[in-house]
């Protein structure tokens, strides 16, 4: 078994300058999605296929454009998993039984949002995990299906206000539900790799995307990616936003290898979550017209129950 | 042991299907178990294992999961085979409609079983005529020696520069999957002849080809330019079929048309069918013929692209023409009867009469009785049609189950 790689970067200034998406894509501005993705296509570097579902990043490629230097293929909301194996179980016959050079070979990775990877591409993401299928998945998860207009997906806050879970009389708060633990689920199927990460962190992300990069297998990654459009922000301030997601901890930074979950950034000290919820108008129904403190608070314990497993 | 490595075994349809398989040298099956289907990939499965076949195989999640990885395998340089059936097919039919787009070939056998509701196992063609619209090729087999060597003209088919789509080989559920016939498989190096190694004729993936595959498209004449691709490519499908079944003809001297006439030079009746049904068909032309009538048969072997002049110039002069479709859309009735009256709409010497039949559904067995049935229809310019096979017997056991169940209404039947 390969071995895992420890720090590959200290400084941002380690990085590299080459950049493997173009700018110009029809994209929102402010995408902490194409951000993260951005990030770590400067560790994967060339070769690389991207293997899309339906969603957002679904318009990185509009013919006759495309801003990657790698190759995507479009599949469907809930495929892009299974069209991952076709594509290495292809590659791989077409290396043993064909003679095709190993200089051809592609690292094959998903790009899906959260709504596709926690609903209806669940069922054939854990089958693809479950084979051990060679392949990078790249979740960026904005807590909602934000291509359509941000409604309600498994992976919106407690609290937040969707589309589809709008604040009313009867439902104040909204999403009432908690979100679906994609991370457990995607652990209890001990991938080789699995983590979090938040493109306010590139280091962080960096030294992550190149231990996967090391390691052959399903390496999995949910990407926090701050939605200006969805969750009512401006554009400039998603890297304020999502550093307060990391250091309210909202959004633990973490990963799982050989067996354990490791936290790689750990917040000092926690801010209070309303310093994160008051920045998004997603929230603002918690503070105005009147401040519900009873949900705030629901939040805060959620939040505190979280960290006091590990502080 | 003939002629050039020729045999001649006992196969099963299904066996049969996978033989077409291995004989193309298929790289890759990404499989999904489902009644009738499953000897398939059982045994394509066994043959991965034990080295009869060079590839992989991989157990799949659900057909949807199965037909993705099965068309992105093919956009990949993989020659790819794979089967399914029924409820599968539909479950699958996202991804058909999104990979004929792909423009990428492979072959598929769906094993016709009714769908549910009610559940059931024994088969018609709703399954396979839900998939008609979404830009497959179609192959429909009336016996085990045609699966396989359906399933050999596909991949010439599915792979030609003028069609790169997937064509989908059907075979009906029990009566053929399970059913054992005398099938000749061809010599090794007749075959590699007829279907070399796969080459893409359009891009790969692969590192030294970059390339965005399937993007998103704005702008109604944009999309409409695409879907114009498809279309043009599923018509082409039509010649290329002739011209690979004559080469095949040649070659294994076993003949194939778009459509196949039986008996029908001087026939005043004729029934159109397809699949395994059709034989039961043409036994029922030779015994009409003993009596004294004059019947025919045509059996549609390419469904999809769709021969409508073939069909009309086969039909040209006949007087009397009952479709037997194996299929019913409520509401509508049979699915294949609009299609072969509007081949048939501007053409003078067109038939006379026509009769919309449905039976077989389920499973239901169409007997010689049934055939005479339809010929007195055809005779009775009052009855319009259509004629449901669901006869006195049938109702008769029917009832009896009603009685079990504790009700005594009477059977609401049309």
């Amino acid at each position: 078994m390969t071995a895992i790689p420890g720090r590959t970067f200290k400084k941002v200034k380690e990085l590299s300058p080459a950049e493997w998406i173009a700018p110009g894509s029809p994209l929102c501005a402010g995408c902490g999605g194409l951000e993260g993705l951005r990030i770590a296509e400067k560790v994967l570097g060339e070769n690389v296929i991207y293997v899309n579902a339906a969603g957002c990043l679904t318009l990185l490629s509009v013919f006759p454009f495309s801003p990657l230097r790698g190759s995507w293929l479009y599949t469907t909301m809930s495929a892009p998993a299974a069209a991952s194996q076709g594509i290495r179980d292809a590659l791989d016959v077409r290396m043993g039984k064909h003679g095709l050079p190993k200089s051809e070979d592609l690292q094959v990775v998903v790009v899906a949002g959260d709504g596709s990877t926690c609903d209806i591409g669940l069922s054939a993401n854990s089958a693809a995990i479950h084979r051990g299928l060679d392949f990078i998945y790249f979740c960026y998860d904005n807590g909602g299906y934000g291509n359509t207009g941000f409604q309600w997906s498994p992976s919106s806050p407690y609290g937040s206000s969707t589309q589809t879970t709008p604040s009313v009389a009867a439902h104040p708060a909204g999403s009432e539900m908690k979100p679906k633990d994609l991370f457990e689920i995607w652990r209890a199927h001990d991938p080789v790799y699995l983590a979090t990460v938040s493109p306010r962190e590139p280091i962080d992300l960096s030294n992550k995307f190149a231990k996967a990069k090391a390691l052959k297998g399903p390496r999995l990654f949910i990407c926090m990616a701050a939605c200006p459009t969805g969750w009512g922000f401006d554009p400039k301030d998603t890297n304020v936003v999502a550093r307060l997601a990391v250091e309210t901890g909202i959004f633990p930074l973490k990963e799982y290898a050989e067996g354990k979950v490791v936290h790689t950034k750990m917040p000092r000290k926690r801010l209070p979550v309303e310093k994160f919820l008051e920045t998004q108008k997603r929230f603002r129904h918690l503070f105005a017209p009147e401040r519900r403190d009873d949900i705030i608070a629901e939040i805060q314990k959620d939040v505190d129950s979280y960290w006091r497993l590990y502080e | 042991m003939g002629v050039n490595g020729q045999r001649t075994i006992l196969l099963t349809g299904n066996k049969a299907a996978a033989w077409g398989a291995r004989l193309a040298d298929v790289d890759y099956v990404p499989a999904f178990p489902i009644t009738p289907q499953t000897e398939i990939v059982e045994t394509l499965a066994k043959w991965f294992a034990s080295g009869a076949m060079q590839g992989k195989f991989t157990n799949m999640d659900s057909e949807h999961s199965m037909f993705a990885a099965a068309a992105a395998a093919a956009a990949s340089g993989a020659r790819v085979f794979t089967a399914t059936s029924s409820q599968g097919l539909l479950y699958g039919l996202e991804v058909l409609y999104t990979v004929t787009g792909w423009r990428v070939p492979f072959v598929f056998a769906n094993v016709s079983r009714a769908l549910a509701t009610p559940i059931t196992l024994e088969p018609d063609h709703n399954d396979v005529l839900s998939a008609r619209d979404c830009g497959l090729v179609q192959l429909h087999a009336e016996t085990c020696q045609e699966i396989m060597d359906f399933i050999l003209l596909g991949y010439r088919i599915a792979e030609d520069r003028r069609v790169c789509l997937p064509v989908l080989v059907n075979l009906d559920g029990f009566y053929l999957s399970f059913t054992r016939e005398p099938v000749v498989i061809p010599g090794e190096a007749e075959i590699r002849r007829f279907l070399p190694a796969f080459k893409p004729v359009q891009p790969v993936f692969q590192a030294s080809r970059p390339q965005a595959r399937a993007s998103a498209i704005f702008g109604g004449g944009n999309y409409t330019y695409f879907r114009l691709q498809q279309h043009m490519a599923a018509l082409a499908a039509e010649r290329v079929f002739a011209e690979a079944a004559g080469e095949f003809g040649e070659r294994f001297g076993r003949h194939y048309r778009a459509v196949e006439p039986y008996r029908l030079d001087d026939a005043e009746y004729v029934f159109v069918m397809s699949n395994s049904f059709s034989t039961k068909g043409k036994a029922a032309v030779n015994r009409l013929r003993d009596m004294g009538t004059k019947a025919g048969l045509l059996k549609l072997s390419l469904f999809r692209p769709f021969p409508a002049k073939a069909v009309a110039d086969a039909l040209r002069g006949r007087p009397k023409v009952a479709v037997i479709d194996q299929n019913i859309a409520p509401g509508v009735g049979g699915i294949v009867f609009p299609e072969i009256l509007a081949a048939l709409y501007d053409r003078e010497d067109r038939p006379r009469r026509m009769l919309s039949v449905i039976g077989g559904l389920g499973g239901r067995d169409i007997r010689d009785g049934d055939f005479m049935t339809i010929v007195e229809r055809l005779d009775r310019p009052d009855f319009t049609g259509p004629l449901t096979l669901f006869g006195e017997s049938d109702k008769e056991q029917f009832q009896a189950l009603q009685r079990i169940a504790g009700r005594r209404e009477e059977a609401l039947v049309p």
